[in-house]
């Protein structure tokens, strides 16, 4: 069972924190149609994690239940990839002001949803069958995710000066971080070798083709990455996760077991 | 590179319900163009299952009647009742039509 909640936790944080920075656009759209779009692919990560939470729940058993595992956990318990806790800006002094940038916004989930569209097709195959049923629905929207993100991508990178640089400094700020993808936890490699989950990087070369095909068509640089590999995944997260969670979980800790 | 629109055109939307036969009119929005506006049209007027086909129009594309023209228009077509076909008797064998 623990190989399978492990595992689980993992596709539901990387689920609900991208979701949950997905929202922060909600009303700060640059355009009121781009505004719902985002959000609309928000309600879908939220929606995958809640399927997810509800499955770890059902296997944990006791007094688990999704709210539970989204608002009374630590930072050091989400097991998301750090790629996806990041704010929607490039790297800072402390106390700069930060404002959000839409080109960090968009390669962000590109690099993430070319990513869950192969992964999510893969676990469809699931050995857990309530996880291969989550997968079948996931792959539906993420490929409009995948689809959105990767013509904003284009319509950025081959549009003004400004739009193409804004977009390749993201691109150079958050590439790096996609090295976790291909670096097994020992969660992933448990869940492999129990057939529930998928060994990500038997995905690489689909997904380097995905995004190489896209960079070329946006006229931007696939960067060089190396050094440090985040370990987002392992529980060891960047300092933007306890904001991120501080926001999202402190209404259901100042009023525990509420009923909305 | 090409240079950046200050206004994005806008764009009319028509969506095929599942029930419906004909694609209707439900709104516009505005987009760069129209492979854009189709996707923002599927996030914009079909979050709540409102369809299963969608036609986009640059609204530039529409000629539209003037509504200062509405009286010769439309008015010399109210007293033509007998353009409606109520007046037949249907015989029995023909059934419901």
């Amino acid at each position: 069972m623990k190989p399978a909640t492990d595992y689980l936790l993992h596709l539901a944080d990387n689920a609900l924190v991208l979701g949950q920075r997905n929202a922060e656009w909600c009303g700060h759209g640059p355009i009121l149609e781009e505004d719902i779009a985002l959000s609309n692919v928000s309600l879908d990560l939220i929606g995958q994690a809640r399927l997810l939470y509800q499955l770890v729940a059902s296997l944990k058993g006791g007094n688990c239940t999704e709210d539970r595992l989204a608002y009374f956990r630590e930072t050091h318990e989400f097991r998301n990839y750090t790629l996806l806790e990041l704010p929607h800006h490039g790297p800072l002094s402390g106390y700069a002001q930060s404002s959000m940038d839409y080109a960090t916004t968009i390669v962000r989930n590109f690099l993430y949803s070319a990513l869950m569209a192969l992964l999510w097709e893969a676990l469809e195959k699931s050995a857990n069958a309530d996880l291969a049923a989550i997968a079948a629905k996931s792959l539906k929207e993420v490929r409009y995710h995948l689809r959105h993100s990767r013509d904003w991508l284009v319509r950025l990178g081959d549009g003004t000066a400004e739009s193409h640089a804004r977009t390749q400094a993201a691109l150079d700020h958050l590439f790096p971080y996609t090295q976790e993808f291909w670096a097994q936890s020992p969660a992933e490699a448990a869940a492999i070798s129990a057939g529930i989950g998928v060994d990500v990087t038997t995905l690489k070369a689909d997904w380097n083709a995905i995004v190489d095909a896209a960079l070329g068509e946006a006229t931007l640089v696939r960067p060089e990455v190396g050094g440090y590999v985040t370990e987002g995944k392992k529980g060891i997260h960047s300092e933007h996760l306890g904001f991120l969670l501080a926001e999202m979980q402190s209404l259901a800790r100042a009023h525990p077991n509420a009923q909305w | 590179m090409t240079t950046a629109l200050k206004e994005w055109p806008l764009w009319e939307i028509f969506v095929r319900s599942k029930q419906g036969l004909e694609h209707k009119h439900c709104g516009s929005l505005h987009a760069a163009d129209a492979a854009q506006a189709l996707e923002m049209a599927r996030d914009v007027y079909t979050r709540r299952q409102e369809g299963v086909s969608i036609w986009v129009v640059e609204s530039k594309a529409i000629t539209a009647s003037n509504p200062d023209d509405k009286g010769p228009l439309f008015d010399p077509a109210a007293d033509k009742i007998y353009r409606h076909p109520t007046f037949y008797e249907i015989p029995e064998e023909v059934g419901h039509m």
